[in-house]
């Protein structure tokens, strides 16, 4: 029988720590986008009952332990962490995303002015705080970033386009370094 | 010459740098034009039309002589002003627009031409023969006229761009500035503060006088430590703020490394800053005018501020023997403090008879005007006429003039307000709410004294924390000098000869008169007439003396004249500065499938679709032409196996009760009778008929769809499923995720297909299990996956996924298998002449004007349902048999040439636009024919097979016969594909 390797979108592309910042690749988790069909409440019901978890209001998550909801667009979450509970799929499309992302985490004194070259989002810390998440852009790619603390941010692009993600965030990592 | 004890410069650090080739010193903090003038060089540049000599006019960002080249080869920057490039280590200057030398420049002879060479001279003299101005004359005097240039090297420096956001956004630091940034940022909002000198203060770091009991500079110095000490304020100085736009959104430049040469480890040399701010106060200060007099553009002229500037701030005397010219109280400072300097001031010129200078230590003239000026390459004397008429002449080697100053409006009118005149002080202010959130304060606002200027600054600030919703914190004023502004308006002293009002683009009071004379009255009319306004320094110091002088000609009033319409950028930003980061790799995110590390090992050249990279075809040892290859991996498919990665292809995923309501509408087809576990081609309409897309759609539940699209138009189709969701009809239960990144997928295409598979499958599968156009769930080493039995070649074919961190390592195990079957990888070469062979359209044929009917799919437009774009695909002029029709093209000659995008003609008829029968959309090589094969648009096509017509490429100049047949070349019967 062939035995299939797993080769995550990052790899050999990370870590990559530049001046003060560094970016590594978030271990794969099972991600379910949640797409309702309409009736939200009910799904955030379920989804309470199910996992412990509200719906997000757009630009926020929520989460409980390891499993983390985030606001993903209009009408959609990402379920992270968990395997999706089967009577979620009542009142939303379950779509498994697990392997459609690359998924970074990026930290370390300046962060924020790394992306600030990146991202045209006012994530300043008195604006976009933890737990905060938006659909922008990166660069010229569509992104999901959300802050996970103090000097920490999750960022997610397409799984194929890991490599502009890593090239653009070095470029930009460079920048701020070299103002020291 | 430095004058001893002046300056904030560091006297004890020389830095050396080179001008025009010759090597000079300088100190920390200098510019080229302090440093120069310090070393006694006024000559800096020649002017752009008649190569007159310039020296410096100008301490700022508006200087329009002295403009530089800064660095050799790919890395030298055209057009930078000396008076705001600071000197560095090694630095290298070089003048510009002078040939063979700035001392000796030939095209100086321009200006002996000068009666010939008014404004409109080019317009009027080579009018004719018409299209000699194209091809002669205006490269001619684009030479010959011209500022600094391009190296003509790819540019290796680094550039970046970055976004900021505040509450409050304060431009300029001077003394307006600084006040309202502090009341703002002790009021608590975030402030950034931007300036585009290296040091900021503004005019207090080139004045003497005293804020508080401590000079301006030293006041500044503290407030600025203070202000870098707050959290929430940023301090970005050397950062010329260029625009305003809509919603608080600013333009910004800064220049981050022209001062230290620094140019590896991704230092940046400029940032490009979109700066978001709620509120903003402009305190961008004022410009001092010149005054038009004959030869006033003389170097060892400059404006007196200037030269209180290079005294106070440089420690540099532009000249040993001094004159002060001027209109107004201000220039008198600059003569008391080159006096107080110990430099020799020659005479202080106040055009008003009634002036009154009080405690003067020089000679004070009143009631006389400058005339005229004497010398070449350095000013030797002037001339100036008393009010009796009595014309005097005085050896001065540098004169210091002031006709006044002009509030910096620019930003205020970027978003398409207009200043208002004010008649005391003669010039132009912003009007308020010009901007929405911006405030103008200080002397940008025609508040002219320091005083005057602190406690406008700290109203600004305290007006936005305010509107914020802040309690506006207390700030203490200073004690400072608060003089009032006295002046009397002289644009220009009457006279013979050029009288210079735009340095930069040469252009006299004459040139302004004679735009009025010939009918170019509107201000912005004389502008192109005369040129004035416009390169590097858009008329930062000529503007409003030029549109005086206009309204004086049409015997208008200034305010009725009005002035021309301020734009973005307030000075240069490069294209590299505003392009940053987009070079190269970044110009666009680079798309890799899972198997794109093994195919480029295979040494694949890889092709670009959308943003995907996909292999071309995949070269092997003794194979010299890519049709080698091609024919080669056309082979796997049809007589053994091929292996092609599909992933790049849309996958959306579809579910909800209305997701088959969703698909009958958006497909042409049916698809609610598509059984759970089959899959069905569609074709997808615009709402204007036209075919969209077309692919396939698989149901793996009752409620549960996987629509492909072409790699091209994934985005497109699900922003159409987007619009039908939300727009048509929202009361559809259904929802729609892209699924094309989740999945690896892989076509295995040709008769051994099957033994590939059944080698790699959990479990095995067989013709019954899994007939043509069957899909469902199997299983790969374990991993949980979905093989579709469908075919874009016309063999027994089928498409496996897994997820995708598993699609390197099953690409790896399907070309293993396929290679000891006698198969392998192919690649978009031999997919392509696998699909023409069998008459498959791609985006080559559905490119946006073909219709179901055009590509003989007339008949998939349901009759039972209705579909977006249904109706309007019925209109006559869409199904009419005139149109041109898909069919298929062989050469007469068997080794002909087709090509794609030549066009079709009657055997008989001349190869010209309005006997054109149709076009070429797709060719290639068939080894299955040993001949080129194409398919095409032919007008009532399907009616034709078997004529003869002629193809014409004009383009590549390819003329051959083709004889019209069935697009389908192989297997016509479609036998293969269920065998």
């Amino acid at each position: 029988m062939v035995e299939l390797k797993e080769r995550s979108a990052c790899a050999g592309l990370v870590p990559l720590r530049l001046g003060s910042v560094t970016v590594d690749e978030v271990a794969p988790e099972r991600m379910t986008s949640l797409s309702a069909y309409g009736d939200t409440a009910a799904l955030s019901a379920a989804l309470e009952q199910a996992h412990g978890v509200k719906l997000p209001a757009a630009g926020r998550s929520t989460g409980k332990g390891g499993l983390r909801c985030l606001w993903f667009g209009r009408g959609e979450v990402m379920l992270i962490g968990a395997e999706p509970d089967a009577a979620l799929a009542e009142h939303a499309a379950l779509v498994d995303q697990s392997d459609a992302w690359a998924v970074v985490s990026i930290s370390g004194a300046g962060v924020e002015d790394v992306l600030a070259r990146l991202v045209p989002l006012d994530l300043r810390a008195g604006s976009f705080k933890r737990g905060h998440t938006a659909r922008s852009q990166l660069g010229h790619m569509n992104a999901s970033i959300t802050r996970t603390g103090p000097d920490g941010f999750q960022v997610m692009v397409f799984r194929s386009m890991a490599g502009t993600l890593l090239h653009d965030l070095k470029q930009a990592m460079a920048a701020v370094a070299s103002r020291g | 010459m430095r004058v001893a004890g002046k300056g904030l410069v560091d006297h004890g650090v020389r830095v050396r740098f080179r001008f025009d080739g010759v090597t000079y010193h300088g100190h920390a903090g200098d510019t080229v034009a302090s440093a120069l003038l310090a070393n006694g060089v006024n000559l800096m540049g020649r002017s752009f039309k008649y190569h007159r000599p310039r020296g410096v006019l100008t301490a700022g960002s508006e200087e329009p002589n002295a403009l530089i080249t800064v660095g050799e080869g790919a890395q030298a920057e055209p057009n930078l002003r000396a008076t705001q490039a600071e000197i560095y280590e090694g630095m290298v200057v070089r003048s510009q627009n002078a040939w063979p030398s700035l001392a000796f420049d030939v095209m100086a002879v321009n200006d002996l031409a000068a009666p010939f060479l008014g404004a409109g001279f080019y317009y009027k003299t080579f009018m004719w023969p018409k299209k000699f101005w194209e091809a002669i004359y205006e490269p001619v005097i684009r030479k010959a006229a011209g500022l600094g240039a391009l190296s003509g090297q790819s540019n290796t420096d680094t550039y970046e761009k970055a976004f900021a956001f505040c509450d409050l956004l304060v431009i300029g630091a001077g003394p307006t500035g600084l006040m309202a940034a502090l009341s703002a940022a002790r009021s608590g909002l975030d402030v950034i503060l931007a300036d585009e000198d290296s040091l900021m203060g503004g005019r207090l770091n080139s004045e003497t006088g005293a804020i508080g009991h401590q000079p301006g500079a030293v006041w500044a110095a503290q407030v600025v430590t203070e202000l870098a000490a707050m959290e929430n304020v940023r301090l970005m100085s050397r950062t010329t703020v260029t625009g305003a736009y809509d919603g608080g959104m600013y333009g910004a430049l800064e220049r981050v490394n022209q001062h230290t040469g620094q140019r590896t480890g991704g230092a940046p040399l400029e940032c490009f800053w979109r700066i978001s701010a709620k509120q903003s106060v402009l305190a961008a200060g004022a410009i001092e005018r010149p005054v038009a007099f004959q030869n006033n553009d003389r170097p060892g002229i400059m404006m007196a501020g200037a030269v209180r500037s290079y005294l106070n701030r440089w420690g540099v005397s532009p000249g040993k023997r001094v004159a002060v010219f001027g209109n107004n109280d201000d220039a008198q400072q600059t003569a008391r403090d080159l006096a107080k300097a110990g430099v020799h001031v020659v005479a202080l010129i106040d055009s008003r008879v009634d002036a009154v200078v009080r405690g003067a230590e020089f000679p004070v003239i009143t009631g006389a005007q400058v005339c005229n000026s004497g010398g070449r390459k350095a000013l030797e004397s002037i001339t100036f006429q008393r009010a009796s008429g009595q014309k005097d002449s005085l050896q001065v080697d540098c004169l210091a003039m002031s006709g006044g100053w002009n509030p910096t409006v620019n930003l205020t009118c970027h978003t398409g307000g207009r200043p208002t005149w004010r008649e005391d002080i003669q010039a132009f202010v912003p009007t308020a709410g010009a901007v929405a959130g911006l405030r103008a304060a200080g002397a940008c606002n025609g508040v002219f004294s320091t005083l005057g200027c602190l406690q406008d600054g700290v109203a600004a600030g305290k007006a936005a924390a305010k509107a914020l919703g802040k309690k506006p914190a207390d700030v203490d004023l200073p004690v400072a000098e608060n003089a009032p502004y006295r002046m009397s308006p002289l644009w220009a002293v009457a006279g013979k000869g050029r009288a210079w009002l735009d340095f930069q683009n040469d252009v006299s009071v004459k040139d302004v008169k004679q735009a009025a004379v010939e009918n170019f009255k509107s201000v912005e009319h004389m502008k192109r007439y005369t040129t004035q306004g416009m390169a590097t320094d858009q008329g930062k110091n000529s503007n409003v003396a030029a549109l005086a002088i206009l309204a004086d000609a049409t015997g208008r009033g200034i305010p009725e004249t009005g002035t021309t319409t301020f734009r973005p950028p307030y000075t240069p930003v490069s294209i590299a500065a505003m392009g940053a980061g987009s070079q190269g790799h970044g110009f666009a995110p680079e798309r890799w499938t899972t198997s794109h590390q093994a195919t480029v090992e295979r040494g694949a050249p890889m092709i670009e679709a959308g943003l995907w990279y996909r292999p071309s075809y995949f070269p092997k040892a003794g194979e010299s032409t890519w049709r080698e290859s091609c024919d080669r991996e056309v082979g796997y498919v049809r007589r053994a196996v091929g292996v092609c990665d599909v992933s790049t292809l849309g996958k959306i995923d579809i579910q909800g009760p209305d997701a088959a309501q969703l698909l009958d509408f958006v497909y042409t087809n049916m698809f609610s009778t598509l059984k759970v576990g089959r899959v069905r081609y569609g074709l997808m309409l615009r709402e204007d008929g036209h075919v969209m897309d077309d692919g396939t759609c698989a149901r793996l539940g009752a409620q549960h769809f996987v629509m492909t699209t072409t790699t091209a138009a994934a985005g497109n189709v699900m922003r159409h499923l987007e619009f039908v969701t939300q727009c048509l009809h929202p009361e559809w239960q259904v929802s729609f995720t892209s699924v094309t990144e989740q999945w690896a997928q892989f076509a295995i295409a040709g008769p051994k297909a099957r033994e590939v598979l059944n080698g790699l499958l959990d479990a095995p599968i067989d013709g019954e299990n899994w007939p043509f156009m069957a899909c469902g769930d199997v299983r790969v080493g374990g991993v949980a996956g979905r093989l579709f039995r469908i075919s874009f070649s016309g063999e027994h074919a089928y498409e496996l996924a897994v997820p995708s961190r598993y699609g390197a390592s099953l690409f790896d195990a399907l070309i293993k298998a396929a290679e000891a079957l006698g198969g392998g990888p192919y690649g978009m070469e031999a997919l392509n002449v696998l699909r023409i062979e069998k008459g498959f359209i791609t985006h080559a044929e559905i490119e946006g004007r073909a219709t179901a009917f055009d590509i003989g799919m007339g008949r998939m437009i349901s009759a039972k349902k209705d579909c977006v774009g249904k109706v309007m695909a019925a209109r006559e002029g869409l199904v009419a048999e005139e149109r041109p029709q898909l069919v298929g093209l062989k050469p007469v000659a068997v080794d002909a040439e087709l090509s794609a995008g030549a066009f079709l003609f009657d055997r008989a008829a001349d190869a010209v636009r309005v006997n054109h029968q149709g076009h070429v959309s797709s060719v290639g090589y068939s080894p299955e024919l040993g001949h080129m094969i194409g398919l095409g648009f032919l007008r009532r096509g399907p009616a034709r097979l078997g004529e003869i017509v002629r193809l014409v490429d004009h383009m590549r100049g390819i003329e051959t016969e083709v004889e019209i047949c069935n697009p389908v070349f192989v297997d016509a019967a479609g036998e293969r594909v269920r065998g």
